[in-house]
């Protein structure tokens, strides 16, 4: 069996990031980039199922510019087996990436194609959706739990109320919530040895796939500022602040 | 233009938090129809109809609809709305399953979450875990929205008299199939909705003192939630977490309560008009947020707050 991980370089979950001073963009010059923690955990899912032998190969994948290539090579030293850059200085949307993995599910006919459920800087959580309506396969979203029994991936999902369980005929689309599994970190030994892996550049004209986006992002800006509240001094106080002043209690 | 709305539901009634899709849809067009798929959501249906301003209800009603499952729901809606400029539905685990992929299906690209409606093409939504919110604007055919439900009232549920419309043909796709469903019961009101809200975090310390808050939020009548940290140390259950990947909530009054307030955590709670911070670490990042800051703990904070009520 083989395992398709797409992953996304984000700005690292741990950084604040502010608006551009002409509010054009979020600012991302020159700060720390990562994986989306998300697609983190989907690596680190498709790593486990290899290390059970139910997976032979994993192919870690990312659409985004040269630089992605650290996120790659992360993703490989990480346990993936090789990986494949569709390079493109477009920041591309869902739709976009959704078309340049279903070129490459053409090409590379995974069984499991393992995502994260949402990527941190631009929270779509519409990826994974859009590649099951692409290549009609299956989608089991937030998942929390994943076992593979024969030709099929039983799916444990995060719901509203609570949880639910899905049962998918491979190949399917799995994305990974938070609790699906705790990412190991790379090792030293295992981040030189994945500088030799394979890393293929494709683009997405080579894949045929128009990534020209649909929206247009016309500005950004900070959300209203919370003011600055209080601090009281103990439990009395607080209890006539909400009766009286804020009259929520 | 036309708004089609995709009805949340569990077959038996409309779930409330349809209505903020149809405030949202009145920002966007006079006419608004809801699509009901289930099944035997007959009742639903009915509920639909009495929504003020909407003019049609279309039921798909068949047993392939009766779990929700995006491979069957998803090419209906978009055989559905492609018909009309813009679908909607409230930002629910259901819709965020459903809308993706019935906008890949109709070839637009989906926009999530919004929480502000500029004009018919422009919509307001946050980015980066809330900490900006991002104008965007769309030139789609079809618009295919997510709402998030805190950002817009609930419209009324009565006086409305929609027209039903039966839509007979039905989409079933064999791979994928619902097994079980784990759901959590519960007395206190929904998270989502609720007036008043007590989370409990990693300071709680273990399940059984978490019960500390589930006792504090019953006085207040109050839904309890909690942060990541208390997820994933098992003193909570995961339907309970706030937050960037949790559920988002903007009660009258939000209390957390043993909760530093990472920004992952005030992405869920930033728009609750009024916010009470308990915590022993006055450095904590929530007190930046808080209308009310207590510094001391929790252990003894509690029951005077509670013998003070």
């Amino acid at each position: 069996m083989k395992a398709l991980v797409p992953v996304k370089r984000v700005v690292d979950y741990n950084v604040k990031v502010r608006p551009k001073v002409d509010g054009s963009a979020p600012e991302v010059n020159n700060l720390k980039m990562s994986i989306n923690p998300f697609c983190e955990i989907a690596v680190e899912e498709a790593i486990r199922l290899k290390e059970k032998g139910l997976v032979e190969e994993v192919v870690v994948v990312t659409v985004g510019p040269q630089q992605a290539q650290e996120q790659l090579r992360t993703a490989l030293a990480l346990g993936a087996d090789r990986a494949i850059l569709v390079l493109t200085d477009i920041l591309v949307e869902p739709l976009g990436v959704a078309k340049c993995l279903r070129e490459l599910c053409h090409r590379e006919t995974p069984d499991l194609i393992l995502l994260g459920k949402q990527a941190i800087d631009g929270d779509n959580n519409q990826t994974g959706q859009m590649l099951g309506a692409l290549t009609g396969f299956p989608q089991g979203t937030f998942a929390s739990e994943l076992t593979i029994e024969g030709n099929r991936a039983i799916v444990k999902r995060e719901v509203d109320g609570g949880l639910q369980t899905v049962s998918l005929k491979l190949p399917a689309i799995v994305t990974s919530d938070l609790r699906l599994n705790e990412p190991r970190y790379a090792s030293l030994p295992n981040i030189m040895k994945a500088k030799r892996k394979e890393l293929s550049i494709a683009t997405p004209e080579e894949l045929g796939v128009d990534v020209s986006p649909r929206t247009q992002l016309l500005s950004v800006k900070l959300p209203p500022e919370r003011k600055a509240g209080v601090v009281l001094s103990d439990v009395e106080a607080l209890v006539d602040k909400l009766k009286n002043e804020a009259k929520v209690i | 233009m036309t708004v089609l709305i995709l009805a949340e539901h569990d077959n038996l009634s409309l779930k409330p938090v349809t209505l903020s899709s149809v405030t949202a849809a009145k920002l966007v067009d006079d006419e608004i129809h809801i699509l009901v798929a289930g099944s035997n959501c007959k009742s639903v249906a009915d509920q639909a109809a009495a929504v003020p301003d909407v003019t049609e209800i279309v039921i798909a009603d068949h047993p392939a609809y009766k779990d929700f499952l995006a491979e069957n729901v998803a090419p209906l809606v978009a055989k559905i709305g492609s018909n009309y400029s813009h679908v909607f539905a409230t930002s629910t685990t259901n819709a965020k399953n459903i809308l993706p992929r019935a906008a890949a299906l109709m070839d637009v690209q989906a926009i999530s979450d919004i929480s502000g409606i500029v004009d018919n093409e422009t919509f307001e939504r946050p980015i980066y875990a809330g900490s900006m919110i991002a104008t965007i604007t769309s030139g789609d055919s079809t618009k295919v929205i997510t709402v998030r439900g805190t950002a817009f009232d609930g419209a009324s549920e009565t006086g409305g008299g929609a027209t039903i419309t039966p839509f007979t043909s039905s989409f079933e796709e064999a791979s994928s199939e619902f097994i079980s469903e784990e759901v959590i019961k519960s007395d206190r009101p929904e998270l989502a909705g609720a007036k008043v809200v007590v989370s409990g975090g990693r300071a709680l310390g273990s399940e059984e003192q978490f019960s500390l808050i589930y006792d504090f939020a019953d006085q207040l009548g109050a839904a309890v939630g909690a942060s990541r940290a208390a997820v994933d140390a098992g003193y909570a259950p995961n339907d309970m977490q706030v937050g960037q990947t949790g559920k988002i909530v903007a009660p009258d009054l939000y209390i957390a309560v043993g909760i530093s307030g990472a920004i992952q955590h005030l992405a869920g709670m930033k728009d609750s008009k009024v916010i009470v911070a308990i915590n022993k670490d006055q450095e904590a990042p929530i007190f930046s947020v808080a209308d009310y800051g207590l510094v001391g703990d929790l252990f003894t904070a509690l029951p005077e707050f509670e013998a003070a009520l």
